[in-house]
């Protein structure tokens, strides 16, 4: 299997590179990379996202929607209840110093964000709103306040049954709690469960975690210094991850870690400064989101279109219930890892609830969708409602940050830039988890995955695999699928672990270090 | 009552003339202990990638036997010499909160630290470990230049 798969892997790496070197060529390539992908990937593809019969709802929409509704019960809304006790937390009121120098909640919390904001908060939630129109953003907010509780299951259970090894490094997420909470409940098939998650965790970090990034970056820079090969920008992007990946320049890293929480806030300052400017169309914007959320307000499918873009863009922009937070969160030095559960809460708050938000509400208020004044229904071009530019995705949001502010389509263009580059780290390190877990650790298989990750860079910026995109975009779903059915057998042991923390807190035998 | 006196190091070679600054004092006194404090600058506030938290935990181990083969063990061996009683210790954390919480736990008398090493662009803006440990310390400070 691990030869079928490197093979694989190699091959479609291979063609892709010479690709671009070759000119004319690339192009016939290219379309054989994606006529071979569509083919071999299709039906995958279309299983992940078909409709449930009888209806144009994605199941798997469904599926993350159901299991994070189920999950707020069984833990009794812990999102609202604990979401003080988060911030207590991430502010290290709880820890002890003596585990100063240790990693901390928001050390944790902050990388496991860096990860997931990114293009899905800016480009994903303008192709909610383009589509589904003001009352995605109902059901987006929704989503997200739901997924709060997956991702306080899954994190739980990250550092849990995380491994912790001689040498003092950890390693954590959904393949390892599979396997080992499994074990521990006497179920079988954990392991064959956590080989086919890391299969899909692999292909979702090349994907999603990557080429799409890659893709989406090259976009952003072609549409302000004018169109010219991606491939240009995927070598140079590669060679900036090899350098951190490979490298270990840590310095690139450390810039990009800083720089892109920055950049989080520049760029929620700048809505809030849009919408302060336009306080007076709040009321009418909020508005605007709940009717639209019950009727529509004539987009394509109504009320079901714009719920399923809500749910969907939600599940893309904060990966609740997908399980790549878990391994991002597991690193954290605690005792109590419901602790970290609960901190992990905080990030489809931020990301999707807060963020996600923001940029909705600029798109409407600065009238970015057009509404046809007989009706007051949106008018549409196509499935998608019309827009002042035309425009669509990043575009869309630029477009409307840019009515307000002219000059931040550029500061917005550096902020995708390097989010996209923060998203890569982070899935890199997803991946590379996910491969050391099926191969081993060890520095060569390390080194193996590392080189293909850059490989892949260089495709998705190279060309536009719709395919491949679509390929992984399902891995990253295919995912959820996992790891959610396991969640299932595995939030009692989450509940056991919640319930003995609770009567401790409440007891006050878990006191507060601080404040 | 032995007296304490916290002595903050910080690898520069001020760190002499702070060390002998301790003995001579610890000298005078008739039974005094010394506590030789080295603080790793970290925040638990900072940005990391997350192979640097999983890799946290070893460097953590990594900084401290560092600091303690480096800076604190040749310190103590020539207190021991010199005939000083005396402990060390490696925190990690911002020095001037560091340096005044042991003095704090350890009930100390005073702390002794060396004038602040560099004097770059970060220090003339928001003032050096130094010069925050003078402002906020609970205890009296020497400060050596």
């Amino acid at each position: 299997m691990r030869k079928i798969f490197i093979a694989l892997l190699v091959q479609i790496a291979a063609i892709t590179v010479i690709g671009p070197a070759l000119a004319q060529e690339a192009m016939t390539l290219d379309a054989q990379v994606n006529q071979a992908f569509a083919a071999v990937t299709g039906p995958f593809v279309s299983f992940i996202f078909a409709p449930i019969p009888g209806t144009s709802f994605p199941w798997i929409v469904m599926w993350l929607v159901i299991a994070a509704s189920i999950f707020t019960i069984y833990f009794g809304f812990v999102q609202f209840r604990f979401f003080g006790h988060a911030i207590s937390l991430v502010k290290g009121d709880y820890s002890d110093p003596n585990d100063a120098g240790e990693v901390s909640h928001f050390q944790a919390l902050a990388t496991a964000l860096s990860g997931t904001v990114g293009l899905g908060n800016i480009a994903g939630v303008a192709v909610a709103v383009g589509i589904g129109g003001p009352g995605a953003t109902f059901w987006m907010i929704l989503a997200g306040l739901l997924g709060m509780a997956s991702k306080f299951t899954e994190c739980t259970l990250g550092v849990k049954f995380r491994n912790e090894y001689e040498d003092g490094t950890v390693s954590g997420g959904p393949m390892y709690y599979i396997s080992k909470g499994f074990k521990q409940l006497g179920i079988p098939g954990g392991k064959p469960l956590a080989i086919l998650f890391s299969i899909f965790c692999i292909f979702g970090a090349l994907g999603g975690g990557n080429m799409f990034q890659a893709n989406q970056a090259h976009a952003q820079i072609a549409g302000i210094v004018g169109d010219y090969p991606g491939w240009i920008t995927g070598v140079a992007f590669a060679v900036i991850v090899f350098a951190v990946i490979v490298g270990g320049m840590k310095s690139i890293a450390r810039v990009t870690e800083k720089v892109v929480p920055f950049m989080g806030i520049i760029y929620v300052v700048a809505a809030i400064i849009i919408l302060a400017v336009n306080y007076d169309k709040i009321g009418w914007a909020f508005g605007q989101i709940f009717e639209g959320a019950f009727t529509g307000l004539g987009v394509a499918g109504g009320l079901v279109g714009a719920l399923i873009q809500g749910f969907k863009r939600a599940a893309f922009s904060n990966e609740a219930g997908v399980g790549s937070a878990a391994i991002a969160h597991s690193a954290v030095r605690t005792k109590e890892p419901i602790t970290e559960g609960v901190v992990s809460l905080l990030e489809p708050f931020i990301d999707t609830v807060v963020i996600c938000t923001m940029t909705a509400l600029v798109i409407i208020i600065t009238g970015q969708l057009i509404i046809d004044p007989a009706t007051g229904n949106y008018m549409l071009d196509g499935s998608m409602i019309a827009t002042v530019g035309g425009t669509s995705g990043v575009a869309l949001t630029s477009a409307a940050f840019g009515s307000a502010v002219s000059w931040f389509p550029y500061v917005l263009a550096v902020a995708v830039i390097l989010f996209a580059f923060s998203t890569m780290i982070s899935w890199s390190y997803y991946g590379l988890k996910a491969w050391t877990y099926l191969f081993g650790e060890g520095k060569t298989t390390e080194l193996i995955f590392k080189l293909i990750f850059c490989v892949f860079v260089i495709i998705g910026a190279a060309a536009s695999l719709g395919p491949v995109i679509d390929f992984s975009d399902a891995a990253i779903f295919a995912m959820a699928v996992v790891n959610i059915f396991a969640l299932y057998f595995l939030m009692r042991l989450v509940k056991q672990e919640f319930y003995s923390y609770r009567e401790r807190l409440a007891s006050g035998e878990i006191k507060k270090f601080k404040g | 009552m032995t007296t304490t006196l916290v002595i903050g190091l910080d690898g520069h070679e001020s760190g002499e003339r702070v060390l002998a600054y301790g003995t001579r004092m610890a000298g005078l006194i008739k039974d005094c202990e010394l506590l030789v404090v080295y603080v790793v600058e970290w925040s638990p506030y900072s940005f990391q990638t997350p192979e640097e938290n999983a890799q946290r935990h070893k460097r953590r181990d990594e900084e401290i036997s560092l600091a303690t083969e480096r800076v604190l063990d040749p310190a103590l061996a020539k207190l021991k010499e010199a005939g000083i009683k005396a402990r060390g210790v490696v925190r990690h954390g911002h020095v001037a909160d560091i340096l005044n919480a042991v003095a704090k736990e350890e009930n100390a008398e005073q702390i002794i630290v060396g004038r602040a090493s560099s004097q770059g662009l970060v220090d003339r803006l928001f003032g050096s470990s130094t010069s925050t440990l003078v402002m906020s310390a609970h205890v009296p400070v020497t400060v050596i230049g």
